[in-house]
């Protein structure tokens, strides 16, 4: 039984929403990064299911979805990074505490 | 494979050889000739400048199998960023001389040569893959750089926040990009303007749309998506900050142009249009209402930058080649006459510390030279006649308004010509404080040094030269009419 398109596309939508709202509400930064996770990941499941059913010809979102994860990876290393450099400084990694610049 | 096709990058090779000579100075030079880093910097990035301009003539060439390519416009673009970095480079020497920064200073120099060559990509790329790569490139070493001052708590949390929206707006833009793909099969712009065409407008091709404006909306700091941008302006070094409010925007601004035209030209009225026209609206208002009421001169210049992001889109909004000029000619007054305020923020900040408003009253009394190159700063910023920044405003209205009919947009133009009213009086309250106060001046009076010096000079100079001289925006107009068409 072939598993049809939108049974892969539905799923990473919400994964793409969870993110979001994941983002928007935690106010733990590690949290906040995970939620980001996942909507770079919902994108990679879309542009792989994409090409594999819809454009099988060629391989462009598949080289997408490779040059994604890379750049997900980047960003995580470098988020960690400051978040750790924050920490050192505050001492926790709660967003409402990061909040001295305003005017 | 065919290596020859790395020859068509001419300006992104030089660049990356001043790179690696500056990576490998910096590492294995002796201690004692690590002071000669950041001229040995700039002297290399004016050489690319230079090199930049000999470029101007060279055809358009298109190579990877179409994914980059370099047409004059291009290179005249590149070559904008180029002489603004230069200036970059001058205005930061003395920071980076500073003893807090000396372990630091090669990365400083390292980190920005990278991003710029990101840029170079984003702008050049013909496919959404080396876009991406590109915009990465360019925003990733500039969370790290945002990060830099390792000893103070605001260059961190800047640097968070800008890491964490930088990410979410990228996510937002791929997830954009993965329906465009849905919808056309293929991220080569010219493929996507084909499947636009044939296909027509749908709901697949308007939600796709949406997303991407809002992911490079969060890049340009356009409204709704502006939220990070007064912190993250704050908190980050003074340098990197002019480097983010000029460099960045003005090469996520001529990216978001050629994606637009580009890629979704004939989709114009159907759907872009009209999104741009409530973004618009909303940046330059929003932008001018929030910068009335700060003290802290960089908040104030990220506010004042971002309603100058509205501004450069009303470039885009009139979707030909004249809009086009107006927005290459607008950047370039933008980075003149932004470096020349952010040049002498710096330079007090350098000497005094003193980074608010409030501090700068009476200034002229104590050091006149100063708020001369500062009232000329407000002044283009504003749109006051003689000075640049009154032409590139003209230039940008009239493109928007080039052979139209429809009235929506005149009522666009009407509701950013008053906004530039309501503008002019938060600019002359700095020039207020500075001449017109009757108090005790807060700042002793204090001698630039020579780098300072240099790029106020040459700020101060650009204002004025681009304002007076039509030499610069025939040339622009000229080419892009030739290529844009």
């Amino acid at each position: 039984m072939e598993i049809k398109l939108l049974c892969y596309l539905i799923p990473s939508l919400v994964m793409f929403c969870c993110g979001v709202y994941g983002f928007l509400t935690r106010k733990n930064m590690i949290a906040m990064l995970i939620s980001l996770e996942l909507m770079l990941n919902a994108v990679d499941i879309n542009f792989a299911v994409i090409n594999r059913y819809l454009f099988p010809g060629s391989l462009e979102g598949m080289f997408f979805t490779l040059f994604a994860i890379a750049i997900a990876a980047a960003e995580t290393a470098l988020a960690i990074a400051i978040i750790i450099n924050l920490y050192r400084v505050t001492k926790n990694v709660n967003v409402k505490d990061v909040n001295k610049l305003k005017g | 494979m065919d290596y020859s096709q790395f020859l068509a990058m001419k300006q992104e090779i030089a660049l990356l050889v001043v790179f690696l000579i500056v990576f490998l100075y910096d590492t294995f030079a002796p201690k004692k000739c690590l002071n000669a880093l950041s001229g040995i910097t700039t002297l290399l990035f004016g050489a690319v400048t230079v090199y930049g301009f000999t470029l101007c003539g060279d055809a358009s060439v298109a190579s990877f199998a179409g994914m980059y390519e370099t047409t004059p416009v291009i290179t005249c673009i590149k070559n904008i960023l180029n002489v603004g970095v230069l200036i970059i480079l001058i205005q930061a020497t003395k920071w980076n001389n500073s003893e807090a920064q000396t372990v630091r200073r090669g990365e400083f120099y390292e980190l920005l040569l990278v991003t710029l060559f990101g840029m170079y990509l984003m702008i050049s790329a013909r496919h959404f893959l080396l876009f991406i790569i590109g915009l990465e490139s360019a925003s990733l070493p500039l969370a790290a750089m945002v990060a830099f001052e390792k000893n103070k708590y605001e260059s961190h949390e800047a640097a968070i926040k800008y890491m964490l929206t930088a990410v979410f707006s990228s996510a937002i833009l791929m997830m954009g990009l993965s329906f465009i793909y849905l919808f056309s099969g293929t991220l080569y712009f010219s493929g996507i303007a084909a499947a636009v065409a044939t296909e027509g407008v749908s709901a697949l091709l308007v939600v796709a749309l949406a997303f991407v404006i809002a992911g490079v909306g969060f890049k340009l700091s356009l409204v709704p998506f502006h939220l990070w941008t007064a912190d993250v302006y704050q908190g980050a070094p003074t340098s990197v900050t002019s480097y983010l409010s000029v460099i960045s925007k003005g090469s996520a601004a001529f990216a978001f142009m050629v994606i637009l035209a580009q890629c979704f030209g004939t989709a114009y009225s159907a759907v872009w249009e009209w999104m741009l026209y409530g973004l618009i609206i909303l940046t330059i208002t929003v932008g001018n209402l929030f910068a009335l009421r700060q003290d802290n001169m960089k908040r104030f210049l990220a506010f004042s930058s971002i309603s100058q992001a509205g501004y450069i889109m009303l470039g885009i909004v009139g979707n030909n080649a004249m809009g086009a000029a107006a927005l290459m000619f607008y950047i370039l007054v933008y980075i003149f006459s932004n470096l020349a305020a952010f040049g002498v923020i710096q330079a007090i900040e350098n000497n005094t510390g003193k980074l608010n408003m409030s501090d700068y009253k009476g200034l002229y009394k104590s050091n006149p030279h100063l708020s001369f190159a500062m009232m000329l700063a407000m002044f283009s910023l504003a749109g006051i006649p003689p000075f640049a920044g009154f032409f590139s405003k003209f230039f940008i209205f009239t493109g928007a308004l080039n052979g139209t009919t429809s009235t929506a947009l005149y009522v666009l133009v009407l509701i950013a010509l008053i906004n530039t009213i309501i503008s002019l009086y938060y600019y002359l309250k700095v020039v207020k404080a500075m001449f017109l106060s009757q108090d005790e001046p807060v700042i002793a009076p204090f001698k630039s040094d020579l780098s300072e010096r240099i790029g106020m000079w040459v700020t101060v100079g650009g204002v004025l030269a681009l304002g007076i001289v039509s030499f610069f925006y025939n040339n622009i107009l000229t080419l892009c009419n030739q290529y844009f068409a």
